[in-house]
C-alpha cells in the first residue's frame, strides 16, 4: 500500500493517505493492530524525549563510582558514613565520580544531576553532592537549597582547597574523595537547631498547602461518570435520549498536572525495599568548584 | 424528584467544572510560578549586591590605589540596586531590559575588579578575600540557574495561555499577557570575546 510521504513546510513529514487507502486501512483495522500502533507511537514519544534529555548515571547507591576511582572497601566505608549521616539528621549526601561531563560545565552538570536524582528530602531540599570528574580535572560540592546556610559556598571552597585538591594533585584520587566526604559529613553531622527548625517549618507549610487543595479533578470526573451512568439507565428505561435534551458535550477535563512543575525530579519513588533513592530535593547552584 | 428535573442542576455543575478545564486554575498557577521564579532571580542579584561592599572594602585594604575600578563597582552597585521590577511588570520588556542592563554593568565592573586583583599576590592569598571570591562565584552560578528556571517558567506560562484549552480562560477571564523571558543583556554578550596576546 503506497504511503506518500510529503515534506511539510514546517519541516516534519506527513504521511498522506489517499481516500482509497484510508478506506482499506479502516477495513483492515483490528484492535490488535491498533494496539501495535499505539505502542509504536508511545515508544516514539518516549525515545524522542529520551534523546533530548541529558543523560545521567544511575543512582545505584550513596556512592556512584562511575569513573572507578574507589576500591570496594573504600566504597563500603563511605557508604556507611553517608548512611549514618542520613540516619542521624536525614541529610542526604551522595558521592559521585563521572567519566565525563558530556561537554557541560561542572556547575551546570551538577545541579541538573542533583535535581534529576532528587537528592535530599522533598521541600526541605537537604541534599548535597560531591562530584569528581577526573578526566576534566574538576571537582564540585553541589549543595541543595536547604543546606546552603550550613554548607556555604565559602565553606565548600575551603573543603575543596584544603581537603580534596592537595590529595588530587598528588594523584591520590581516592584519598581526596575520602577526606572531602569526611569533612562534609563531619560538618553536616553537627546539630543545627536553627536549620532543623527551619526545615520543620517548611515541611509544615508544604503540608498545609497540600491539605488545602480541593480535588477538583476527582469530583469533576465523578460527576461525568454519574451523568453517563444516569443517561444509560434512562435510555434503558425507554426514555428519550439525552442528546435531544441538549446535554452539553464535555470536551475536556481539568488539566492533570501543571506544566511548570520543576520540583522533585525523583519525588515519591522512595521504595520500601531498603535500596537507596533520593527524596525529591532540589538544587539551585549552591556550593563551590575546584580544579587541579 | 425525577431525573429529568435534576438535569439543569447537573448541567450547571458540569459547566462549573468544565471551566476548570479552560485555565481558570491552571493559568494563575503558572503565572504565580513564573512570578516566584522571578523573585528568585531578584533575590540572587540582591545577594550579589550584598557581597559587593564587603568585597570592595577587602580589596581596598590591599589595593587602595585602584581607586577608579573600586568607584566604578560601587557606582554600578548603586545603580543596580535602584532598579527593581515588581512581579506585575514582567510583561514589560523595556523594564526587564533596563534591569538587565543595570545588572550587566555591575557584572562588568566586578569582572574588572577581579582582574585587577590578579596583580596583588597578598590579596589573592587573603582568606577573607578567598571566601568572598567563592561566595561571588557561587552567587553568579545561582543567578544563571535562577534565570534559566525563570525563563523555563515563563515559557510554560506563555505556552499555556496561547494553547487550547487554557487560551480560552486566559483570554476571557484574565486577559493574560505573555511574560518576558530574561535574556542575556550584557553588552556584546552574543559576540564571542576576541583574545589578544
Amino acid at each position: 500500500m503506497p504511503l506518500n510521504p510529503i515534506r511539510h513546510p514546517s519541516g516534519g513529514w506527513d504521511l498522506c493517505l489517499s481516500r482509497q487507502t484510508l478506506r482499506e486501512r479502516i477495513e483492515r483495522w483490528t484492535p490488535a493492530s491498533a494496539g501495535v500502533t499505539l505502542v509504536l507511537i508511545l515508544l516514539a514519544l518516549f525515545l524522542a524525549t529520551a534523546a533530548h534529555a541529558q543523560t545521567f548515571p544511575k543512582l545505584t547507591g550513596r556512592v556512584v563510582d562511575s569513573a572507578n576511582l574507589l576500591s570496594p572497601e573504600q566504597e563500603a566505608t563511605l557508604t556507611q558514613q553517608l548512611a549514618a549521616l542520613e540516619a542521624k539528621n536525614r541529610r542526604q549526601l551522595v558521592v559521585v565520580t563521572l567519566p565525563n561531563l558530556e561537554g557541560y560545565a561542572i556547575e551546570d552538570y551538577g545541579y541538573r544531576l542533583g535535581r534529576n536524582w532528587g537528592i535530599g528530602e522533598k521541600d526541605v531540599n537537604s541534599g548535597a553532592l560531591l562530584i569528581v570528574a577526573p578526566n576534566e580535572r574538576k571537582v564540585r560540592i553541589e549543595v541543595g537549597y536547604g543546606l546552603e546556610p550550613i554548607l556555604t559556598d565559602a565553606l565548600s571552597s575551603v573543603i575543596i582547597q584544603q581537603q580534596i585538591l592537595p590529595a588530587f594533585r598528588n594523584g591520590d584520587m581516592a584519598g581526596g574523595i575520602m577526606a572531602g566526604a569526611k569533612a562534609m559529613v563531619d560538618l553536616l553531622s553537627l546539630p543545627d537547631e536553627q536549620a532543623e527548625a527551619r526545615a520543620q517549618r517548611i515541611v509544615a507549610d508544604a503540608k498545609q498547602q497540600e491539605g488545602g487543595g480541593f480535588p477538583v479533578a476527582l469530583i469533576f470526573w465523578g460527576i461525568v461518570l454519574a451523568v453517563i451512568l444516569l443517561s444509560m439507565l434512562r435510555n434503558r428505561g425507554g426514555g428519550r435520549s439525552f442528546r435531544r435534551n441538549g446535554l452539553p458535550v464535555v470536551l475536556w477535563g481539568p488539566g492533570l498536572g501543571g506544566g511548570g512543575s520543576r520540583w522533585g525530579g525523583g519525588g515519591g519513588w522512595r521504595s520500601g525495599g531498603g535500596g537507596f533513592s533520593g527524596g525529591g530535593g532540589s538544587f539551585g547552584g549552591g556550593g563551590s568548584s575546584g580544579s587541579w | 424528584m425525577s431525573i429529568r428535573s435534576m438535569m439543569p442542576r447537573f448541567t450547571a455543575f458540569l459547566l462549573l467544572f468544565a471551566l476548570a478545564g479552560c485555565g481558570i486554575n491552571s493559568v494563575p498557577t503558572a503565572e504565580e510560578l513564573a512570578k516566584a521564579r522571578w523573585a528568585d532571580v531578584q533575590n540572587e542579584y540582591q545577594r550579589r549586591a550584598d557581597l559587593v561592599p564587603n568585597l570592595v572594602a577587602t580589596v581596598k585594604g590591599f589595593a587602595a590605589q585602584e581607586k577608579e575600578v573600586l568607584t566604578q563597582v560601587t557606582e554600578a552597585r548603586a545603580r543596580a540596586t535602584s532598579v527593581q521590577i515588581s512581579a506585575d511588570d514582567l510583561d514589560d520588556p523595556a523594564k526587564l531590559s533596563q534591569f538587565g542592563d543595570a545588572q550587566g554593568s555591575l557584572s562588568q565592573a566586578l569582572g574588572r575588579l577581579l582582574m585587577v586583583t590578579e596583580n596583588y599576590p597578598d590579596l589573592k592569598s587573603n582568606q577573607n578575600f578567598l571566601a568572598l571570591q567563592s561566595q561571588l562565584e557561587g552567587t553568579e552560578n545561582r543567578i544563571s540557574i535562577a534565570r534559566r528556571d525563570y525563563n523555563e517558567a515563563v515559557r510554560a506560562y506563555n505556552t499555556r495561555i496561547r494553547t487550547f484549552p487554557d487560551a480560552i480562560g486566559a483570554k476571557v477571564f484574565y486577559g493574560a499577557k505573555p511574560m518576558t523571558p530574561f535574556e542575556a543583556t550584557t553588552p556584546n554578550a552574543q559576540n564571542a570575546p576576541t583574545v589578544a596576546f
